[in-house]
Order: C-alpha cells, then structure tokens, then sequence
C-alpha cells in the first residue's frame, strides 16, 4: 500500500471574483522512502496541494472533493484536532522562503523544542534540546548550542533553511512535503540544500514531495515526477521516462527551456505565452492556447492515457 | 547599553530644556498676572511694588535666567495664587491625575487587547462585527458626551455611582476604600473609552497581520496547537507596534485627562491647569508642563526599554 495517495483532489478558493480552482482533480500517490517531484509554473496549484494535504486550507479556500489517503487514513475527513496531531509528526513541512518561515521574536531552540513537545508527551525538556542540538549538527549547522538560544535574525539564509529542514525532521516523519526549498536560496546554497534533503530522507526513511517550478532540480533527486498545469496534473510517470522521454507538449517544452552544454544557441527556449487565469480557463485543453500542436479536437479536455509507462492527458500523445 | 542609556538620557534632557524655553516665554506673553491677583482698587503704586516683589519687571532674558537658576536647585518658583513652591502643588495635586490615567489604561489594556484578539481571529463573525461596531464608537464619541450620559445614567436617573469629587482617599489613591472605588468607576470609564477602542483595533490589525504570515503557517505545519500559536506566537509579535502606541497614549492619557477631571469635579491637576492657566499663575503653569513632560520623556524611554524584552531584533 502506498503511504499516501491522492485521488481527484479539487481544492477550490471562492473568491468574490469567482471560484478559483487551483487543484482540480489531481491524482498521485507516494511509496515509503520514495521521492516525488511536483513541478510546475507559479500558480500551477503546487503549494496547494502540498497545504491541503497538511489540511492547511483556510477559507475562503476549501477541499471540495477527494481523498487524501495517508498511512490507511482518509486525512480530508479528520477534524483539525487530529489533523494537528499528524502535523509536524508524521508529516512535515519545508516553506519556501526561510526568511520569513521562523518566528522573528522566539529563539530557534524554542521554537524547534516545541515541535517535539506538543506531540511527544513525557519527554523533558531537557532530552528535547539535546535531540534539537543532535539534529542542527546533523544539518550541518556550526555551533548548534549557541544556535539554539540565536534568533532568526542572527542566522543567514542558508542557514535558516538549514534550521527549518532540522525542525521538519525532527520527529522522524514518515512523509516531508518541501515546497520550494531552495528557490529564496543564494545558489551557491541551493545545492547543498538540496543534496542535504536527498540524504536525509534517506537516512530517516522518509518519503519526500519536492515541490519545485525548476526541473532541473527534479532531474537530480527524484524517482517520479508529476507535471502540474493550471491546476491539473498533465503527465505523471517515473523520472528517467518523463525527463529523456517526455510525451505532454508542456513538459517538452520545460525541459526544452534548459540551457544544455553542448548548445551554442543565444537565446534559450521559452514556452510562447503565459498560463490563463484560473478564473477564466479556456474550454478542453488548458494548453491548448501555447500548443503548437493544438486544433479542435483541443477543444475537448484529453482523456487520461496510461502510455509507455506513464500518465498522460494529451489527445496528441498516441 | 548604556551607551544607548546615556545617549537616550542626553536627548531627553535637551527636550525637557527646550519645552521650558517654550512654555516659559508663552507664559511671559500671554498677560500680567498683577491685575488678575491684585483687588480691583489697587493703586498704581500696589501694582508696581508687587510687580517688582515677584520678579516681573525685568526682561525677558533675566527672568528666565533666574528661572534655570533656581530649577538647578529643585526649585520651579512660588505659585502666584496659592503662596506654596509651585512644585508642591503639582505633586499635591498629580496621584488622583496619575491614578485616574493608570487605572484607565489597565482597563483598556485589560479589555481592549483580548477584545481584538477575537475580532481578528473570526473577523466575519457576528460577535466581530459588533466589537468593531462598538470600537468605532468608542473612537468616535467625544469624552464629554461619554462623562455627561455617564452621569446621567448612573447619578442622575439610577442614583448608584456619586457623580463628583474623589471620595474617601487612602494612601493616596480612592483605589483602596469602597467609596473611593464608587468614586472612580465613571471617570475611568469615561477616560478608557477612547484608549480601549484604539488599543481593541490596533490588536486586531496587528494581529489579522500577523496570522497572515509564513511563521504562523509554518507553525501550524509543525502541529502547535491554534491557542498557542494565537496567544503566544502571534500576539508577542503583535505587541511590539502596540507597546509603542500604549506609551504615547499613557503620556496622553496622564496629560490630558482635564476634560474628564472637568466633568467629575476631580481634584486633578487637569483642573489645577485650567485653573492656572486662567489666573496666569506662571509658575504653577510652568511646574506642570515640565512635570508632564518629564513623564512623557519617561516613558519613551521605558518603552524603549521594553522593546529590547520583546523584540530580539533590537537587542544590542
């Protein structure tokens, strides 16, 4: 069984606008260990399906429909008090920009200790700081002692990240979502970040959903890879098929956007045009738009296709 | 630190030095207090004798000099009126000022800031809208209305609560004897109207702001329970902009509680400055300024102070 699973997750944002539906009928799941990357434009519904999993949606936001089936339990139907329970325990989460993801008033170890606390009852305070300091030295964080009574202020960027990977560990997750770990990160910082995660969840044995826009990124670390659009997957299979072998137009087209080595172009690749509004989503094909392959039978959304290995909504895909 | 300490105290000292410049030559200006204090038949010859008894025939520049003089030795001059240091009559008259404007700002801070906790936590709830409804009013309805319905209601029409004077006093303050309490419930209401409102919609602001940050979700991530992450979490950012606000207010609240001293009849020093200001009593008037300037000055700078407890950020 898998750890988790998603089937048809639509979380949809009623705004005074209209209804955004930022996840529509998204469906993937994730074995023990295994890494997944969900990669995709800004605004593809990335960073809310990582939040809806940790049901993190606060109104005017809302799951709508679906299951999230994590460790034999539908998470959509817990209540927040449970949820809470499974939050920072079994399931962790990385934010995006470390800069403003740690409390600028309250000291690392305080706000690392309270991690363990409130979901390990019985364990002092004292065995929580020393199993903080234990972890801050293996995120490879200097002086992890004085780090702890140090303020966010006080750490850099790289840092920070570092701190905020700790914290997520810390109870030895079985799944930890990272929803853009190192796009706020110098880049010099964002490898080892990256290869700082890969190892770790390895080590804890933690399944990790690597939530990134830069696919080159997911080429390096995961097993599968999922590819987002305007809020619905549109190809989905194992990392090797899906970066020598892509099928979806959009998918080529972002791994097109790499800069190669052995290419002496000047101006690198770009997808013509910008993903459409989630308010007004065009009828059948939500690429169809920036699709050079596209034509009537784009007017109809493509079907689900399981071919050469992989999950494909595309009608040009045969 | 006590670089920062000394540096705060050096301009502090500056400011109290330019506010005496300031209030001493308004006062110079604004008219001979001798006609006011002297019986209307006096001659020409009581005047100038008495002119010249209380310094005032001379200029400008000798008298404020002779003012410093005297202030480096405790001595802010004699009142006009009363005959006693005008300094002796301030103090006389400052703990039913001060316990008025503390026992008001305990109660706004007291009700105000969990007031705008829960409006900011469900900002579209009926309950919500009702405290930001009251709030408004409370920013919006002057002092004298508030005191004068007070009254109304309660000592005029229901005869519960005495509607003037401060009543038993022990210890300096009415805070210790049940009549001195029935004394102080209507001017401290009165007077914690306007802060309570401030203070209620500066926490919700503050707070509605805070919840909206990464940290707060990020803590949520980690499963801190919602109490902990709005109590402690959120507030303890909430509270730096607040501290500030609540500083000047207090300075505020201290100086300016003459309208409400006026409606009660308080023996305050609200009503003692009116009263100088009124008989040209310089000195008295003088005392006063300095005295509420130097709680104003105070207080900034403990609220400085406590900024470095709260914010790390500011910490050296």
């Amino acid at each position: 069984m898998a750890l988790l699973e998603i089937k048809n997750l639509k979380t949809y944002f009623f705004t005074r606008n209209g209804v955004v539906k930022s996840v529509d009928g998204t469906s993937f799941s994730i074995e023990k260990g295994e890494i997944l990357g969900i990669v995709g434009e800004s605004g593809a519904g990335k960073s809310i399906t990582a939040f809806s999993i940790l049901g993190l949606i606060d109104p005017p936001g809302k799951i709508v429909e679906g299951e999230i089936i994590f460790n034999g339990r539908d998470l959509v139907k817990l209540d927040d008090d449970e949820l809470q329970k499974i939050r920072g325990d079994e399931i962790s989460m990385i934010f995006q920009d470390p800069q403003t993801s740690l409390n600028p008033v309250i000291s690392i170890g305080e706000q690392m200790m309270e991690a363990i606390l409130y979901h390990k009852k019985g364990v002092s305070k004292k065995e929580a700081y020393s199993a903080c300091v234990e972890i801050l030295k293996t995120v490879g964080l200097p002086a992890a002692q004085k780090r702890m009574k140090s303020y966010p202020h006080q750490l850099s960027g790289g840092m920070k990240q570092r701190v905020v990977i700790a914290m997520a560990l810390l109870n030895n997750p079985k799944l930890l979502v990272a929803d853009e770990p190192t796009t706020a990160l110098d880049v010099t910082i964002q490898a080892q970040i990256l290869y700082l995660m890969k190892k770790l969840s390895q080590e804890f044995h933690s399944a990790l959903i690597l939530i990134t826009h830069d696919i080159a990124v997911v080429s390096q670390l995961c097993d599968k890879i999922a590819v987002m659009y305007a809020g619905r997957i549109v190809e989905y299979g194992k990392k090797e098929d899906i970066i020598f072998n892509p099928l979806h137009p959009y998918t080529k087209g972002l791994i097109e956007c790499l800069p190669k080595l052995n290419d002496d172009r000047k101006r690198l690749y770009q997808i013509p045009g910008i993903m459409p509004s989630l308010l007004g989503l065009p009828k059948g094909c939500y690429f169809k738009d920036r699709c050079e392959l596209a034509d009537e039978q784009c007017d109809i959304y493509p079907p689900r296709q399981e071919i050469d290995k992989r999950i494909v909504f595309c009608h040009k895909v045969k | 630190m006590l670089k920062y300490i000394l540096n705060r105290l050096f301009h502090s000292v500056i400011v109290m030095f330019v506010i005496s410049f300031i209030v001493f030559f308004i006062m110079f200006k604004a008219g001979d207090p001798v006609q006011l204090l002297l019986p209307p038949d006096a001659t020409q010859q009581d005047v100038i004798e008495m002119r010249h008894a209380l310094g005032l025939d001379q200029s400008f520049i000798k008298q404020y000099e002779a003012f410093l003089k005297n202030v480096a030795k405790g001595n802010l001059g004699t009142s006009f009126v009363y005959g006693q240091p005008a300094l002796n009559v301030v103090f006389e008259r400052l703990p039913a000022t001060l316990e008025l404007s503390i026992l008001a700002m305990i109660f706004s801070i007291l009700f105000g800031v969990p007031l705008g906790i829960i409006a900011s936590i469900k900002p579209k709830a009926w309950y919500s809208k009702a405290i930001m409804f009251l709030s408004l009013s409370g920013i919006s309805v002057p002092v004298f209305w508030t005191g004068m319905v007070l009254v109304l209601v309660f000592s005029v029409i229901l005869g519960w609560l005495p509607s003037s004077g401060r009543g038993t006093v022990y210890l300096f303050t009415s805070a210790f004897t049940w009549d001195g309490i029935k004394h102080l419930i209507m001017p401290v209401l009165t007077l914690s109207f306007f802060q309570l409102a401030l203070i209620l919609r500066l926490t919700r602001t503050g707070m509605m702001e805070v919840m909206m940050q990464d940290y707060i979700k990020l803590a949520r991530a980690k499963g801190v329970p919602r109490r902990v992450i709005v109590y402690y979490h959120a507030l303890k950012n909430s509270l730096i902009p607040l501290i500030t606000v609540i500083g000047i207010q207090f300075g505020q609240l201290v100086a300016f509680t003459i309208v409400t001293e006026t409606i009660f009849a308080w023996p305050g020093t609200g009503k003692l400055i009116i009263d100088s200001i009124q008989n040209l009593d310089r000195p008295v008037v003088v005392a006063y300024l300095l005295v509420i300037s130097f709680i104003f000055v105070a207080i900034n700078f403990m609220v400085d102070v406590l900024y470095t407890f709260i914010d790390p950020r500011v910490r050296m």
